[in-house]
Formats: C-alpha cells, sequence, structure tokens
C-alpha cells in the first residue's frame, strides 16, 4: 500500500505512467492563451481607432499630403462651427423622435400581438418583415412611394383631398419623412422586444391583481409597465444608439437636404472625409459623434440598472 | 474604496502612457501619412523609345474603372477590337454614377494602383491633380515612340484638351500645366422640348430668361389641362449634390454674366453673392418653384431625363445627352416629339455654355502606364469615336472629324434641331466655372443653398453666408 502511495503522480514533478504532467509555465500561460482571441477582436478594434484619433492630431487632407500637428485644433474648429451644431441639432431632433416613436408604436403593437390569437400569430411574422430589409433599399423604396406626381402615397392621399404633398421638399418634411422610414424599418425591432417582454413576465401579480378586480389601466399603469420597463429600455437604448449614427436612410433619402435641414452628422463627416477629402477633420466629425453616443449610452445604461431594480420590486 | 479608486488612478496612468507611446508605435505600424506626390520628376513615357508601335505592350492586361454611361456601353462593345490591335487585355468595373465618383476618389487616396485608368470629369482634374493621383499625359504625348502619327491632336475640338490641362494653382486659368486626363465625350448644356406640347399651347423656345421663367410657369399651369396630365414647365436638376449646380443653373448664370469666383491677385474670393447673382439665383429658385418639377430637391439628371421622356416636362435644361437618349426613335414615350434649342441668351445675347467633359485618366501609381497611355491612346483615336457616335450612342465626340462624318451627321439629323443648337453653342462652350481644389465642396454648399432659397429663405442671406463659408476654404 505504501508503494501505492509513494505513485501517485503529483503535480509539477512528472512522475506520471505513460501520461507526462502539463509543466507550470504552461498551465500558467493558459489563462492567457484563452483570452488572444478577444485580445485580437480589441485589437483589430482600437488600432483603427486609435489610428483615427491620431490623425485628429493633424491637418491631413487631399490637398495636404504633408499634414502639420494641429493638436486639438481640428476639434475646436467643428466645436466653433455652427455647421457642426446646426448637424447635432438635427441628430437629435432625429434620434429623440425616431426612438420615441418607435418605442410607442412597438409597445402598442406588442399588447396587442400578446393576446394570443390566429390574426396575432400571422401578424407577428409579417411584422418582422421590414427587419429584413436593407435600410438604405427601404428609403429607396420609400423615396419613390413619396415622390409628389408618381408616388404611391400621394395617389393614396388624394381621394381624401391630400394629394401633392412635397413630402422630402420642405425642412420639416424632410426631417419627418426620414423618421417615419426609420420608425417602419424599426418599430418591429422594438415590438419584438418588448413583446418578448410581456411573455416572460410572471403570472402571479396579473392573478392577484385579477382576484381584487384591478382594471385594465389599473393592471397596466401599476404592474404591466414597470416590469415591462427594462426590456422596452433595452430597445431604447439600440435604437437611440443607432438613430445618433444614422446615415443610409437619410442619405438615400435626402442627401442631408433640402438645405442642411437633414444634415446629420455622420454625412457631414462622410462629406468632409470622403467627398472633401479633408480626412483629418472628417474623422474628428466621427470621433465627436463617438463621444456623444459613448456618453449618452453610458447615462442610459446606469438608468437601465436602476429601472431592473426597481422592475425586480414589483414583481416581488 | 480606496483600492477601486487606486486602480482607476492607475488604469487612467496606463492609459496615458499608453496614448503617449501611440504617435510612434502607429506610424511604425505603417500609420503615417501615405498619399504624397506619386510622380517622380521624371515621366515613365521617357522610357519609351524607337518606332511608335501598337503591339509594345503585348500581353499586359489594362485594369480600367467605369462609370455606368451609353459612352461606356460603345467603349465596351468596342474592346475587342481593342485587344485584336494591341495584344492588350481591358478589364473593367462598372459603377453607376451615385457612387462612381467615391469609389474612385476612395481608390486614388488610397495609394493603390488597382486602376489603370478611369473615367473622370474635368473638374475632377482640380481635386485629384493637386496631390499628385494622376498622371501628366503631357510627356506622353509629345513622344512620338509612344504616340502614332494617326492621334492627331489638332482634330479636337478646341478648347477641349485644354480644359484638362492644368497648373494646380488655384485660380489659375486652364490650358497650362500638366495634363491630367483627356477629353473623350462631352456635353453641352441646352434647352430640349417637347413640341407637341409648345405646338398644343402656341409656345416658342425661349430667347430670354425672362421668356424661359415664363414658359416653365405657362407650361405647368395649363399643359394639364390640354390634354397633358401632370406636365410642368421645366426639368432642371436640385438634389443637394455639385451636379446640381453645374448644367443649366451654370450655363444661365454664365450667360447672364456672373461669375463664381473671381481672381484678385492670386487670391480667389467668392462672387455667388454678388446683387446680379443673388437677383439670379433668386429668379433660377422662382422659376422651379413655378414651373420646376415637384419633389425637386431630390432631382439627378435621371429624373430629369425620365420625366422629359415621359411627357412630364415641358422642357429640359440640360446635357444634350440627357434629352437626346428620350429623343431617339422608340426609346421613350416622348419619342419623335423632342427638339433642341440653344436655350436663352443673356444680356448682350451671349449663349455662353457650360460644359461638361467625360475624360480618361491615368492612375499616376500604375506599374502598367505604357499598355495604359496604349488603351488611352486608342479609347480617344479616331478609329474608335467614330465607331462609338456611329454604330453606338458615344454622340458629341470629342473630335471634329467624327463631328464632320456624313454618316454621323444623318444619323443626328433625325433629331431636330441637334446639330444646329450645337453647332450654335459650341464656339462659346467652355467650361464656366473657376478652377479650384475645393470645388466639390464649393458647388455642394451652392447646391444647399439653392434648396434653402427654393425653400422660401432670403437669398441674399443665404448666398452671404456661402461666400463667407467658402472664403475661408479657398481664400
Amino acid at each position: 500500500m505504501p508503494g501505492r502511495t509513494a505513485s501517485v503522480p503529483t503535480a509539477g514533478h512528472g512522475a506520471g505512467a505513460g501520461k507526462r504532467a502539463v509543466p507550470a509555465w504552461r498551465r500558467s500561460l493558459r489563462p492567457y492563451l484563452l483570452i488572444v482571441p478577444a485580445l485580437l477582436l480589441t485589437g483589430g478594434i482600437l488600432y483603427p481607432f486609435g489610428l483615427g484619433l491620431y490623425y485628429t492630431l493633424f491637418d491631413f487632407a487631399a490637398s495636404k499630403p504633408q499634414p502639420d500637428l494641429v493638436g486639438v485644433g481640428n476639434y475646436r474648429r467643428i466645436l466653433t462651427q455652427p455647421a457642426f451644431w446646426d448637424s447635432a441639432r438635427v441628430t437629435v431632433a432625429y434620434a429623440v423622435g425616431a426612438a420615441a416613436v418607435e418605442t410607442v408604436l412597438g409597445v402598442a403593437v406588442a399588447l396587442l400581438l400578446h393576446r394570443s390569437s390566429p390574426v396575432g400569430r400571422v401578424l407577428e411574422k409579417i411584422l418582422i418583415l421590414p427587419l429584413m430589409i436593407a435600410p438604405v433599399i427601404a428609403a429607396i423604396m420609400w423615396k419613390l412611394m413619396l415622390q409628389p406626381s408618381v408616388g404611391v402615397v400621394n395617389h393614396l392621399l388624394e381621394p381624401f383631398g391630400l394629394g401633392g404633398v412635397q413630402w422630402t421638399d420642405t425642412p420639416t418634411g424632410a426631417l419627418l419623412s426620414s423618421i417615419a422610414v426609420d420608425v417602419w424599418v424599426y418599430t418591429p425591432f422594438v415590438a419584438i422586444l418588448a413583446l418578448a417582454g410581456l411573455r416572460s413576465l410572471p403570472a402571479s401579480p396579473f392573478e392577484a391583481a385579477a382576484v381584487d378586480g384591478a382594471g385594465w389601466w389599473f393592471t397596466f399603469r401599476r404592474l404591466t409597465l414597470p416590469m415591462l420597463w427594462p426590456y422596452v429600455l433595452v430597445a431604447v437604448i439600440f435604437r437611440f444608439m443607432d438613430s445618433l449614427k444614422v446615415f443610409d436612410i437619410i442619405y438615400a433619402l435626402t442627401e442631408g437636404g433640402p438645405g442642411d435641414s437633414t444634415m446629420v452628422l455622420q454625412i457631414r463627416a462622410y462629406l468632409e472625409a470622403i467627398r472633401f477629402q479633408r480626412y483629418s477633420f472628417g474623422i474628428s466629425y466621427m470621433i465627436v459623434l463617438w463621444a456623444v453616443v459613448y456618453l449618452v449610452t453610458m447615462v442610459l445604461v446606469r438608468y437601465l440598472g436602476r429601472i431592473q431594480n426597481r422592475a425586480a420590486e414589483v414583481e416581488r | 474604496m480606496d483600492m477601486h479608486a487606486h486602480d482607476r488612478r492607475r488604469f487612467l496612468a496606463i492609459g496615458a502612457a499608453t496614448a503617449a507611446s501611440a504617435t510612434p508605435l502607429l506610424t511604425a505600424c505603417g500609420a503615417g501619412f501615405g498619399g504624397g506626390r506619386a510622380a517622380g520628376d521624371g515621366s515613365a513615357a521617357d522610357d519609351v523609345t524607337g518606332p511608335f508601335d501598337w503591339k509594345r505592350a503585348k500581353g499586359r492586361t489594362v485594369k480600367a474603372l467605369l462609370n455606368k454611361h451609353p459612352y461606356t456601353d460603345a467603349l465596351i462593345a468596342d474592346l475587342k477590337a481593342f485587344t485584336e490591335k494591341t495584344g492588350i487585355r481591358v478589364e473593367y468595373d462598372v459603377f453607376p454614377e451615385d457612387n462612381y465618383f467615391d469609389k474612385l476618389t476612395v481608390d486614388l487616396s488610397s495609394g493603390r494602383a488597382s486602376y489603370d485608368v478611369f473615367m473622370l470629369g474635368a473638374y475632377m482634374v482640380w481635386q485629384y491633380g493637386p496631390p499628385g493621383w494622376l498622371e501628366d499625359l503631357g510627356p506622353w504625348m509629345r513622344n512620338s515612340s509612344a504616340t502614332g502619327a494617326e492621334w492627331d491632336q489638332e482634330d479636337f475640338f478646341p478648347g477641349l484638351l485644354s480644359a484638362d490641362q492644368w497648373s494646380l494653382e488655384a485660380g489659375a486659368p486652364l490650358g497650362r500645366g500638366g495634363q491630367y486626363a483627356l477629353p473623350w465625350g462631352w456635353e453641352t448644356n441646352v434647352v430640349a422640348y417637347n413640341t407637341e406640347v409648345f405646338g398644343k399651347l402656341g409656345l416658342k423656345p425661349a430667347e430670354t430668361f425672362d421668356e424661359l421663367r415664363e414658359i416653365a410657369g405657362a407650361i405647368t399651369r395649363r399643359a394639364p389641362g390640354a390634354g397633358f396630365d401632370g406636365m410642368y414647365g421645366v426639368a432642371v436638376r436640385g438634389s443637394r449634390s455639385w451636379a446640381t449646380i453645374h448644367p443649366g443653373f451654370m450655363t444661365m448664370y454664365a450667360r447672364n454674366g456672373l461669375k463664381d469666383f473671381t481672381v484678385e491677385g492670386g487670391k480667389v474670393k467668392p462672387a455667388m453673392n454678388s446683387p446680379e447673382a443673388v437677383a439670379f439665383t433668386r429668379d433660377w429658385a422662382e422659376m422651379v418653384q413655378k414651373g420646376g418639377p415637384p419633389s425637386w430637391t431630390s432631382y439627378t439628371w435621371y429624373q430629369c431625363s425620365s420625366d422629359l421622356g415621359a411627357k412630364k416636362a415641358g422642357m429640359l435644361f440640360d446635357a444634350d445627352t440627357a434629352a437626346y437618349f428620350q429623343a431617339v426613335k422608340g426609346a421613350s414615350p416622348a419619342s419623335g416629339k423632342i427638339a433642341f434649342h440653344p436655350g436663352p441668351k443673356g444680356p448682350g445675347g451671349s449663349l455662353a455654355t457650360n460644359m461638361w467633359i467625360w475624360s480618361l485618366g491615368m492612375n499616376a501609381r500604375s506599374r502598367n502606364k505604357s499598355a495604359a497611355w496604349l488603351f488611352l491612346q486608342w479609347a480617344t483615336g479616331k478609329e474608335h469615336l467614330r465607331k462609338g457616335a456611329i454604330e453606338h450612342n458615344h454622340i458629341d465626340p470629342v473630335r471634329k472629324s467624327v463631328g464632320q462624318e456624313a454618316a454621323y451627321k444623318d444619323k443626328m439629323g433625325a433629331i431636330p434641331g441637334f446639330i444646329e443648337t450645337f453647332e450654335t453653342v459650341v464656339d462659346q462652350t467652355r467650361i464656366q466655372f473657376t478652377p479650384q481644389e475645393q470645388f466639390f465642396d464649393a458647388t455642394t454648399s451652392w447646391a444647399a443653398a439653392l434648396q434653402e432659397i427654393y425653400g422660401g429663405k432670403n437669398a441674399s442671406s443665404v448666398l452671404n453666408g456661402l461666400a463667407g463659408d467658402l472664403a475661408s476654404k479657398v481664400g
């Protein structure tokens, strides 16, 4: 027996019968090897980001291939330009408008679909169709449909005396039309998240409320909404972040016009960097936009944490 | 808590150190600024010696970037003849105009030589020339070993070769300095009109700008009642793009004796806010409001052209090609009913006309310059252009000899007024813009300003704002 005990391999001594013990250095390396893919991915993200930041410190442009160091000059120039503030205002108006309408409509659609019925089940499948269309295609499609003289929208409105609307020809009309296309594409996304939330809510609080004779409005306001809110907020965060970064829908629909009425930050950055070839200046616009999106997201995510705690209390 | 704060401080310190070390690291990783002037002091053309030979680069492949256009179709249809003549293969990519120039710009600015040759407009020389992306073709043209005698330089219409020649100095006139592209196909901007609606309403083509505005409004008001459902007066471009400015707008602007910029002591100053320019721009916007297309702010040449063809527009003030492709037999509901006219004269009878030149350029970083030059020489030569003009739709040839061909005249003579209009404006047709690097920024902003004026904003304040903004960019 003592012999048997002595034959038990001990780590680090390499005394296994036919089995070689893993050397210590390899065992200590293993955790690092496991995170190599993540590190490579992070590097793949950080390298272009760092390169972009580096470029913003210069006045690199096609007309100036050997640029001078300007420090934060590009950022100072952006922040003192009325054009930037105009674009920031348009971007925020677009993001708030789109996210708000999509949230209200998405939740409403989810509430309707939650009542299980054969029609609801069919609608659920149809609902996701806009999500399967690339936003730029959706925008081109809507551009044709909103065309005042040959577009189908005015044709449908004509019997009601509402034909001839110049959808994208006025500043307000262009912004509202762009938001409408965004709403058409992304409301199903909010609805699907809200519907998933609705279906995961516990039944007991609702049963208790029914026993107590609570009405629909009371139940919705005091039970459904507080418990559903974390799900909705996740959708809001996604949609708000995405809308702040909008490019495709607006570019395909109005190119930022008429005038500068739909000139969001992404389009301005694109024009500066690609069309006008002021690379450093264009990238600086992108970095400013990134900072705005990052800060807004941080605030919303913190708020989400608080809301989740509150929802958990309601469930208890 | 302390530990947490300590960790954060440490993290920030590491972050700062990383940022400080990023500059040399990024440079080491190849993040330095590329795209400097590619051309050296000498030209690759100097390496070509001996007698001229079409087969000199036999077995090579030329890569071409092309824009979707009827001229391109004519070129592609004839590529076999080029390969037979030279033994050079041509590989090409064709992109629609909406994103063609973005593709070209990104490709050239990347410093790669993905394409040896490409289509570009003469205005693009002002943007692509200064960074050194375009090969100066002058040495190739002057080298008799590289260029065949039949490539007759004198045969180009006057002003076309010089329109692609520039000294790369803002405000300097064209026709001096490097030859950065070769003219291949061009377009004059004139008025095309629907003869049917003009006949029914008893109208005659406008001879002045005031008449044009009046006729445009009259068609919008009266044509629908005369059996032309939904017809409006005049199709002109309106999208928020540089392309809105250069056709009809710039032509009428120039006929009124107006300038985009003035050059004083080598300084380029915006002039689109002069009182005369403000008055003209206001009138143009008003013409569009009363007689232009609905949804004008999204109008590109595609919509303008198809509206004329679909009998939605009574007139088109744009490139002659845009109307021609609707006018040919069987091309559109309006074909056979479209005629051409030089358009309104300016005060003093000016028919100054802005032009667009589809040109062919060579990538300065091409590793295949000898073969690329043979391709450019062939594509702008008499043989291909004659075939393109007569057998295909490469109308508006850049060569006088093709324009004088009986077969060409017979073909184009079938379109009422086309040849007469061309001959009337040709001598006054030239690039009416002031050459400067910020051309695309300036004209895109100008188009945005035009949209704002169309939307009801005060023309004077909008154009003053535009001029102020541009002054700091181009000055």
